[in-house]
């Protein structure tokens, strides 16, 4: 990564972030030691094996208790480029024209069983991550494609050799899911991780009460010396929202950190005062407008960008931000990212421009060329999840109604929803979902491209130009020449072709009890959930 | 309608002369529940009814420059979260409300009719296996079926009300069934079936008439519950959808999220439900007094 | 009485036995499966070699009818499966939930005894006044309030309620603890679902209480009591309670087997770890062996339920028993 990007980025995420709590200040305060840290989780993770599952119910409770080899620096958390060492002991350079990064491990790590830490753990780790066995589920595999092999020459040296150079490589790396795990255990059985917990990260005994809650105890042994400053935390399981905010009201937990709604945050505020602190970021996580192109009209080119055209993203960028978790007018990119489109390359895009009038009868010229009646129906598919899916769903309707459409809503739980997306593929128009831990938006807009290629492009369409310019920009690491790309990339995706759209990026609120000290609020919920920097100022 | 009935039971059905508002007197003395709950669900209904001409707004109309908006002049019961006006949403969720709440009711506790009277009535191996069926019915808890039924057919008011409805008929059925195996054992069906009358005949002309006391009975308590079974499908997201109008929906969305800030979304719809629900239980609960004969003859 | 006893144990076999079919289809019929709800996680990057693997190692590639008679054989063995969501054994994954739903059934049975008996007597003594009718409004409102809207009432009464009190917002725990270990925390969490649920399924108990006392008290023997010139109160506790006990036990028992897994929604407000929350969850999760597991449990408990009920009755009744 070129540190020019790097500055640019830091400069761009300091700007993105809002903390309106004390965040950056906590490092001029001495932690205090001890304590239990409880927070709420909404849902129990499948299995405990990160290297199979997506959601981030199983990071929150079982990250604390894992070392990554790199990670999203914890106190800098809002820069989605600066990743730092965690197992490791410097970041390397690469070497071999941007193919070969060495990596030298931490001594004397070992895990809470007291077996070593060294590079063959390292290396069976993401040996099980990038090329599975026929039997192993990996469900990350997709994001290195452009590692060859992975190599472990002495104890404490872990060399990963890429097929080409690629910017992508080391944000794939600082996945929070990346755990590293005991090649003895693996050698055993591929499988023992997924009912088993065993890592070297600053928690140890895992405890679980089914459906109730993890917990989890300080590691003594832990390499960062003098952390974790907690005795332990509890990972207490609450379904509904509402109880989740409750229970920091009422002090039965002191954080939830995947993010409430703007009210939840206002009314804490107004009972708690000063104690609670409220951190804000904009969320590496979006919903999509998907039009079904293997069905007519949406098969019209001219249909499609009606639909992108009726919509006031500005607008609603200011309402719902007051009602949803959304509220960042962007494109692709997550907007904090230095690859972002800023707003005045935004504003040449259809559904962006400026003056609403004028884009509003855009849509209604194009919807007659394509032969569309006023008060055409169809119907909207959608996620039965309030927090924004609903909200934003039933707030496309309206902005369809001004252009005269006539919408229905589809809400579905989430299998039958992905079952309608991936299988049935019977939808007129569906909201969609992409949601990244690490910012990696080389890698994130694969959501985009064709069918085939994609795996997750529920659209139907194929695009050989999107298809050439995602290859091409990610096998260089030449960041002008990426921005540009990326540019003619998403003017093609949301405007010519007009294949799929953007709605509102979400954003991150988390109000928390004021004695929660020394966790910073990052553009993920995946991301900074280790813990070990994390005290209790009571 | 309420009242219209009321006059036939034993009691009170003396003297013809006597005038609409007498007969009503005297059966609001005997039953001011009933009648109090009369009230309430003709209201409904007639809310129900012309829910265009009282809501004075667009109940699907957002207005972005009033967010949860208070009580007032302007907007009657306020707005809730996206600008909508409370009381319009309200008006035309009654519409939904007795539109799940009838047909779900009518048509559950019709196929039970059918189904119940039709198994006593065959008696037999029939009989034991249409029992044992709806043992089965029955040893699901009502919202988990109603759960899986939705997530089969997917959610929207027609398959809203397919999932209430499934869960009705075997309760129904099983009361009916048991009123009409008593009614099959009577001298006249015995004599019509001794003259040669058709299986239909009977069962319409003769057995179907003498179990409309439990079916009614099944009918009225079904309307409160499968509101209250929507407004739970609602709660846990799977009920009716944005941008339709419905109480259960309302209460989801708003009750606990602005439960504090702004009451008024939270509130005004669940006291619709609860009205609602009160009015048609406390109708039922009359309905059933008057029906049943072990109380009748007080 | 002992051929009744066989019979109506046989009985139950069938039930059981259509509840499992239909429970197995019913969850299958739902589109989708545990696996594409597993790699839902972030929307993008979908792996569909990773479903296809999570497929072939739940068995769910295998022929359902295959399916249905390994999960059915298995009951026979004693062995009820992991779960599909979090691949740990059933047994387990009930046994505590089953605690906390035991717990709440029994609390929220004893509030609504509490709160029926007396109020279906005093509702039948003072038959058509504005005692009878206050009482007979404040039951039928219990059932019409929505459980959910009642338990947020409930939990955000009591934050700001404390708060105006003492300074400090309090709400109930909001995890378990089993009552031998910490009665007071236990309790703490429990009694609020507890009343809202007893109140809520007093309606039916004290309407059947006030329904076959107004009967009671029309018998002869209450008559002649009465005529004998036995004070008021005496008659009703002595003669009538006793015979008019029954029906009304029976309700009382039918409601505590549907309280045990039944309180779907109540649990989900006060985030409570039983039976309802977990069903929900496991349908929700497309769990199937879980699901299946909780449906055959539920179920269950109603045969049984309606098994004592029914010897109850034969053993006062022997004309059942020969019918």
């Amino acid at each position: 990564m070129s540190s020019g990007l790097k500055t640019l980025a830091a400069s761009l995420a300091v700007g993105a972030a809002l903390s309106l709590g004390l965040g950056g200040a906590m490092a001029a305060e001495t932690p205090k030691k001890g304590g239990v840290l409880k927070f709420v989780v909404p849902d129990e993770p499948p299995s405990f094996d990160g290297h199979r599952e997506t959601t981030f119910a199983l990071v929150h409770p079982i990250a604390p208790f894992y070392s990554l080899l790199v990670k999203q620096n914890p106190e800098n958390s809002m820069d989605p480029t600066d990743i730092i060492c965690d197992l490791c002991t410097e970041m390397p350079k690469p070497t071999d024209g941007g193919k070969t990064f060495t990596f030298k491990l931490r001594e004397g790590v070992k895990f809470e069983d007291g077996s070593p830490v060294n590079s063959s753990d390292v290396k069976a780790t993401y040996d099980k991550i990038i090329f599975p066995q026929a039997d192993v589920s990996s469900a990350r595999k997709a994001y290195f494609v452009m590692v060859d092999k992975v190599e472990a020459p002495d104890p404490q040296t872990v060399v990963f050799k890429l097929k080409y150079p690629s910017s992508a490589f080391v944000p794939a790396l600082a996945v929070p899911f990346n755990f590293i795990y005991d090649d003895a255990k693996l050698a055993q059985d591929m499988h023992w991780y997924e009912k088993n917990v065993l890592g070297s990260g600053p928690f140890q005994k895992f405890e679980r009460q089914a459906g109730a809650f993890i917990k989890g105890t300080a590691n003594p042994n832990f390499y960062e010396k003098g952390k974790p400053y907690l005795d332990g935390f509890e990972a207490i399981f609450a379904k509904k929202e509402s109880l989740r905010v409750q229970a920091i009201r009422g002090d039965r937990a002191a954080i939830e950190f995947r993010g409430f709604p703007p009210q939840s945050r206002d009314d804490l505020v107004k009972a708690l005062g000063k104690d609670v602190t409220v951190q804000e970021s904009d969320w590496n996580c979006v919903l999509l407008i998907t039009p079904n192109h293997r069905k007519k009209p949406f098969d019209d080119v001219r249909v499609r960008k009606a639909l992108t055209l009726a919509v006031d993203r500005w607008g609603g960028s200011q309402y719902l931000s007051k009602i949803a978790i959304v509220k960042t007018v962007g494109g692709i990119v997550f907007p904090g990212h230095p690859l972002a489109a800023k707003q005045e390359e935004l504003q040449q895009l259809a559904g962006y421009w400026p003056d609403l009038a004028k884009s509003r009868a855009e849509a209604k010229k194009l919807l007659k060329e394509a032969g569309i009646p006023d008060g055409f129906k169809f119907t909207l598919n959608n996620r039965a999840v309030d927090q924004p899916y609903k909200i934003v769903g039933t707030w496309l309707i309206d902005q369809w109604k001004q252009v005269g459409l006539a919408v229905d809503q589809q809400v579905q739980p989430t299998g039958p929803f992905y079952d309608t997306l991936r299988k049935k593929q019977d939808f007129d128009v569906s909201i969609d979902f992409n949601c990244q831990s690490v910012v990696n938006p080389l890698l994130d807009v694969s959501k985009f491209i064709s069918e085939e290629r994609s795996g997750s492009q529920y659209g139907g369409y194929t695009n050989a130009e999107v298809d050439k310019l995602f290859d091409a920009m990610n096998q260089t690491d030449d960041t002008a020449e990426q921005r540009k790309m990326m540019r003619r990339m998403e003017k093609i995706i949301l405007d010519e072709e007009a294949l799929g759209f953007i709605t509102m990026w979400w954003y991150r609120i988390i109000p928390h009890r004021t004695y929660v000290k020394g966790w910073n609020v990052s553009p993920s919920h995946y991301l900074n959930q280790q813990l070990s920097e994390v005290w209790l100022d009571q | 309608m309420a009242t219209s009935e009321l006059p036939v039971t034993a009691e009170t059905a003396a003297p013809r002369r006597k005038t609409a508002w007498q007969q009503f007197t005297r059966v609001a003395k005997r039953q001011p529940l009933g009648v109090a709950g009369g009230f309430i669900v003709i209201l409904i209904i007639l809310m129900a009814i012309f829910a265009d001409v009282v809501a004075p707004y667009d109940p699907t109309a957002m207005n972005y420059s009033a967010f949860t908006a208070p009580p007032g002049s302007e907007f009657w019961l306020g707005t809730d979260q996206m600008g909508r006006d409370v009381f319009s949403r309200i008006v035309h969720g009654a519409r939904t409300a007795v539109f799940v709440g009838f047909v779900a009711s009518f048509v559950g506790a019709g196929i039970g009719l059918v189904l119940g009277v039709g198994s006593a009535y065959f008696g037999g191996k029939i009989d034991l296996i249409f029992q044992r069926v709806m043992d089965i019915f029955m040893s699901f808890p009502l919202i988990i079926m109603a759960l899986a039924m939705v997530a089969i057919f997917g959610t929207g008011v027609d398959k809203v009300i397919v999932a209430i409805t499934i869960p009705f008929i075997p309760r129904c059925a099983r009361v009916v069934r048991s009123s009409a195996l008593s009614v099959r054992e009577m001298p006249y069906v015995d004599a019509a079936r001794s003259i040669g009358y058709s299986h239909t005949r009977i069962v319409l002309r003769h057995m179907v008439p003498n179990v409309m006391a439990p079916f009614l009975i099944m009918i009225t308590a079904f309307v409160g519950q499968a509101i209250l079974l929507e407004a739970s499908l609602s709660y846990l997201g799977l009920g009716v959808q944005e941008p339709i109008p419905a109480w259960g929906l309302m209460l989801q969305g708003g009750a606990e999220l602005y439960a504090e800030s702004a009451p008024w979304v939270a509130i005004f719809p669940g006291l619709a439900i609860t009205l609602a629900v009160f009015g048609f239980n406390l109708f039922g609960d009359a309905v059933r007094d008057m029906l049943d004969p072990k109380l009748r003859s007080q | 009485m002992h051929q009744y006893i066989v019979k109506r144990v046989l009985m139950m076999i069938p039930t059981l036995f259509g509840a499992a079919v239909l429970v197995f289809f019913l969850m299958r019929a739902i589109p989708g499966d545990v696996c594409e709800l597993r790699l839902a996680g972030t929307g993008a990057t979908f792996d569909p070699d990773a479903l296809r693997l999570c497929q072939l190692e739940l068995g769910l590639d295998k022929p359902l009818i295959g399916q249905f008679f390994s999960w059915i054989g298995g009951f026979f063995i004693g062995d009820f499966g992991n779960s599909m969501w979090t691949n740990q054994p059933i047994v387990d994954e009930i046994g505590l939930r089953f605690q906390v739903s035991l717990q709440i059934a029994l609390m929220a049975t004893f509030v609504s005894i509490v709160i029926s008996i007396p109020m279906g007597i005093i509702s039948a003594v003072k038959r058509n006044t504005w005692i009878d009718y206050c009482v007979r409004g404040f039951s039928i409102a219990g059932i019409a309030m929505p459980s959910f809207w009642l338990g947020i009432l409930i939990i955000l009464g009591l934050l700001i309620g404390s708060q105006a009190l003492y300074g400090e917002p309090w709400m109930p725990p909001i995890s378990y603890v089993p009552i031998w270990e910490n009665p007071s925390e236990n309790l703490a969490m429990l009694i609020w679902p507890a009343l809202a649920t007893g109140y809520r399924y007093s309606a039916v108990a004290t309407r059947m209480t006030r329904s076959t006392m107004l009967e009671v008290l029309r018998e002869d023997y209450v008559r002649t009591a009465r005529a004998k010139g036995l004070v008021e109160s005496v008659i009703v506790n002595r003669h009538a309670l006793k015979n008019a006990l029954l029906p009304v036990v029976t309700v009382i028992g039918i409601e505590f087997a549907f309280l045990m897994g039944g309180l779907v929604v109540t649990e989900q407000v006060f985030n409570l770890n039983g039976l309802g929350k977990l069903f929900v969850e496991s349908v929700s999760n497309h769990d199937y062996t879980m699901t299946q597991a909780l449906v055959m449990l539920v179920a269950l408990i109603f045969v049984l339920t309606n098994f004592f009920v029914d010897l109850l009755y034969a053993w006062l009744d022997p004309r059942i028993r020969y019918s």
